[in-house]
């Protein structure tokens, strides 16, 4: 890589960089965390600092051992945006280690093994939080209720809990954590119960998805939009996706609607709209051309849907992201737009 | 009456910086000391020096000319003596100098004859054409191809639309707009020629409509003109929408596919320039000698459009124009898009050179890795994927390259101008169709060389074999000389065989001669004793 611009035009260009972008994006992602901290409490923020300290931390390592400017890799915003998808996907409520070593593991191997930036073929937050999804899956799964059903727990509860393990005396880990609606509701249809009953008994549910959820996903979907407005994604990736997990909710749901939820129901769970807007889009890894980011989107829908509600896993987002990455090269290749001057009209 | 406009893919709407130049008119610049004349501005041949050093020369004389069909003459500026003809620094984005023809001016611009036309219309298309090519006119736009082979149709072909290229879309660059501001008639006038010359239906003279003073001109004289062939059309300001393709799918939604040229579609298409010295030589005979050309630029303390003598060094039009000549300053040909730095200052003024930007140089960026961000995608007016192309340009897969369609690439540099990550994206498309055309060379002569190997091999070889043959007779020559036994042996079968032969030869009648005349057998008889005594000395020397 050059480092510097030969003298040849063009001799102007826009004021846009990398750090730009990826500014506007993590702005973006603002009113989803504050309605995630709002209903799940403190455990968002002591993620994020943890995983973003982690990340730009393995990002000066590896850029000085690479000998390559260390200033620059750590001002565009990357590792940052890497770091706070990591800390948005991680329960709350974990022990320090957790987003650390998902964040580290997401630079380190999924983005620096294979080149850095520009070069990982897979999204580096979804590996980290893969990789802890494996690991760890009792430490992933263990979520905590949303703040109307009594999760009180203090930023420095919260924070003692992160750091050392207690909790307050009179509770325990089990005690303050349940499965998130997506997975209440899986393990609950296994029951022979029907998802209107589920909806309606269990109190993790505010009759439409998961109270707390349902917000969480609209304020992620309100930064998405701006994101758009903004210019900084285009509608392609996150519209196919929604379309995809829509067709495929829609068409159980007509033919069953005892077992399975509705579109709207799994627009607004889990990370639906996070993963629609903010992951999906990630410019690295997805689909470059048009058609191909419709496709991509389209496809990733399906997965997450088939994963959510046939897989082994609470959400199918991680996994749907990882499995369209592998085909990124051959949807592009063969999405390609036809040139100017090549068989128009 | 409303013209339908389409789009092409893409573009940008860049801050046009044209504003600064087009305050002053067009003043013509002073008459240099010293002419600089390249004998190549234009795409083809080079032209070869029809005067030589000493000689006094008009203005207006034919210097340079080639025979080559894609050439195109080039005459004196200006009248004065020939003193030079050799290498002279020119503006190339090589840097490297070229072949000049140095006039010393005398100051009395003294015009050679000329032959004015008054009434064009009385000459045929291929009169036109010859005039034009003869005024030495190529594409002022600044491609500088020659004009007179844009407006041979060729057979069979029927042009519908003449378009004039009036979009001026590169920032700063104001020459052609005050050119449509101060000389409409003129431009239109040549409209009308080039309308005679290819046949067409129509024409469309498409101006960006950032350029309304030069629109109303232009729709002013049409309206004292009063030709119905003849339409302005202003259009949306987007670069690059100056771009002949780009141009004609905006003017009548026509694509040119990409090995072919307009005129398949039924398009010519000629910019604005062009049209005004196709009429300045057509009606008053003037070959073209002069342009308009935008001095601009944060370095340049008075911007504006000079009429200029071609070959005047660029150097006094900077004076002209109060350069700030301070460090990092640089001066481009052209426009900040697609112009390309002038290293020596000293290179003249050619055919093609429309603007010269004076400004400080850009601050250099390191460019981070592509995050493909599709930007360039979005903004590419030949709708290729650029990040596609530069992957495979950077690892030098340069068959990749052609498969996203690198030559499809009009290097208008929008792409570059987007790039978040700074990247010198067309500098690696310029490297990889470089790459493309050394390595074409390479195989065009590694294929001639390999035939001529294949050549010597089978000279070689031959040789060998003649040799050997010749060897061989050499022995048998020998061993014949060494063994005298064995060479009596030999005559006498021979002879013997000579005689069975001869035997044989009377027993057979030869066929045409019964029913001699007496003369006829007479020459028989005469032959056959000779052949006797011969055979019988020749028999003779065989026995020895």
């Amino acid at each position: 890589m050059t480092s510097t611009l030969p003298n040849s035009s063009p001799y102007t260009s826009a004021p846009a960089s990398v750090s730009r972008v990826m500014l506007k994006v993590i702005y973006a992602m603002i009113p989803g965390s504050i309605a995630h901290v709002y209903f799940f409490g403190w455990g968002l923020l002591i993620n994020m600092t943890i995983a973003l300290m982690t990340a730009l931390l393995a990002e000066s390592v590896v850029m000085q051992l690479r000998k390559r400017p260390t200033l620059p890799a750590l001002f565009d915003g990357s590792a940052t945006v890497t770091a706070l998808l990591l800390a948005l996907a991680i329960p709350p409520l974990a022990p320090w280690w957790l987003p650390m070593l998902g964040s580290a593991f997401a630079i380190l191997v999924a983005k620096h093994l294979y080149g850095g930036l520009g070069f990982n073929p897979f999204n580096p937050a979804m590996v980290g939080y893969a990789m802890l999804l494996i690991a760890f899956p009792q430490n992933m799964t263990a979520w905590i209720p949303p703040h109307e059903l009594g999760n009180t727990l203090s930023f420095m509860q919260t924070l003692d809990y992160s750091m050392v393990g207690t909790l307050p005396a009179n509770q325990t880990l089990d005690a303050i954590t349940m499965a998130s609606p997506l997975d209440t509701l899986k393990t609950q249809l296994m029951l022979d119960t029907t998802v209107s009953q589920i909806l309606l008994t269990k109190p993790v549910f505010s009759g439409m998805a998961g109270i707390g959820w349902e917000w969480v996903n609209l304020m992620f979907l309100l930064g998405g939009i701006w994101l758009l407005l903004r210019r900084v994604i285009t509608w392609h990736i996150p519209v196919a996706v929604l379309a995809g997990l829509g067709a495929m909710s829609a068409l159980a749901w007509l033919i069953d609607s005892n077992h399975f939820a509705t579109p709207v129901f799994h627009w607004l769970s889990g990370a639906s709209m996070l993963g629609a807007f903010f992951i999906a889009t990630d410019p690295v890894t997805a689909c470059t051309t048009p058609r191909g980011q419709l496709v991509y989107g389209a496809l990733m829908g399906v997965l997450i849907y088939i994963i959510r509600v046939w897989g082994g896993y609470p959400d199918g987002v991680a996994f749907a992201v990882l499995l369209l990455n592998m085909a990124v090269p051959t949807i592009d290749y063969y999405t390609q737009p036809r040139v100017f001057g090549h068989g128009g009209k | 009456m409303i013209h339908k406009l389409n789009r092409f893919h893409g573009g940008l709407h860049l801050p046009d910086h044209k504003a600064v130049s087009m305050q002053a008119q067009v003043t013509p610049q002073p008459l240099p000391k010293q002419l600089v004349i390249p004998l190549q501005q234009h795409i083809g041949a080079i032209d070869e020096p029809s005067v030589n050093p000493g000689e006094r020369v008009l203005k207006g004389q034919l210097i340079a000319r080639s025979d080559a069909h894609v050439s195109a003459p080039i005459h004196a500026p200006s009248s004065g003596t020939i003193v030079a003809i050799e290498a002279r620094p020119v503006a190339h984005p090589s840097g490297m100098p070229a072949a000049c023809i140095v006039i010393e001016t005398d100051g009395k611009d003294e015009w050679t004859t000329l032959t004015p036309c008054a009434d064009y219309t009385q000459l045929s298309p291929e009169t036109l054409r010859q005039r034009v090519h003869e005024a030495g006119i190529v594409g002022l736009g600044g491609a500088g191809f020659p004009s007179f082979i844009k407006l041979t149709p060729g057979i069979g072909k029927v042009v519908e639309t003449l378009i004039l290229n009036g979009a001026e879309c590169e920032p700063y660059i104001t020459c052609d707009a005050m050119l449509m501001q101060a000389r409409p008639d003129t431009v239109l006038q040549g409209a009308q020629i080039m309308l005679q010359a290819v046949q067409a239906r129509h024409c469309l003279i498409g101006v960006e409509d950032n350029k309304p003073t030069a629109i109303a001109a232009l729709q002013h004289a049409l309206q004292a003109l009063n030709d119905d062939r003849i339409r302005i059309v202003p259009i949306p300001t987007i670069y690059p929408t100056g771009g002949e393709r780009q141009l004609i799918k905006v003017l009548t939604g026509k694509e040119t596919p990409t090995h072919k040229l307009p005129i398949d579609v039924g398009v010519v298409c000629h910019n604005v320039a062009t049209a005004a010295a196709v009429a300045d030589a057509i009606i008053e005979g003037k070959p073209l000698i002069s342009r308009y050309v935008t001095v601009t630029g944060a370095g340049i303390g008075q911007a504006h459009n000079l009429e200029v003598l071609i070959g005047t060094p660029m150097q006094t039009l900077l004076e002209e124009c109060a350069a700030r000549n301070v460090p990092d300053m640089q001066t481009i040909m052209g426009g900040p898009m697609m112009g390309f730095v002038v290293e020596d200052l000293q290179a003249p003024v050619i055919k093609t050179t429309n603007c010269l930007l004076h400004q400080t140089k850009p601050q250099s960026q390191a460019a981070l890795p592509c995050i493909r961000c599709g930007e360039c995608m979005r903004v590419c007016p030949a709708q290729l994927l650029p990040q596609q192309l530069y992957w495979h340009a950077r690892a030098k897969d340069l068959d990749k390259t052609q498969d996203y369609k690198l030559f499809d690439c009009i290097e208008c540099g929008c792409c570059a101008y987007v790039c978040p990550s700074h990247i010198p994206l067309v500098h690696y498309y310029r490297f990889a169709k470089t790459e493309i055309w050394a390595r074409e060379r390479e195989k065009l002569k590694s294929d001639h060389a390999r035939e001529r190997h294949e050549f010597h091999l089978q000279r070689l070889e031959r040789k060998k074999q003649e040799d050997e043959e010749r060897k061989r007779k050499k022995r048998e020559l020998l061993q014949r000389a060494e063994s005298p036994d064995d060479n009596k042996q030999d005559a006498i079968a021979a002879a013997l065989e000579r005689v069975k032969a001869k035997k044989a030869a009377q027993q057979v009648a030869p066929q045409n001669t019964e029913n001699l005349t007496t003369a006829q057998q007479a020459k028989i008889d005469a032959i056959e004793s000779r052949r006797k005594t011969l055979s019988n000395d020749s028999g003779q020397d065989e026995g020895q």
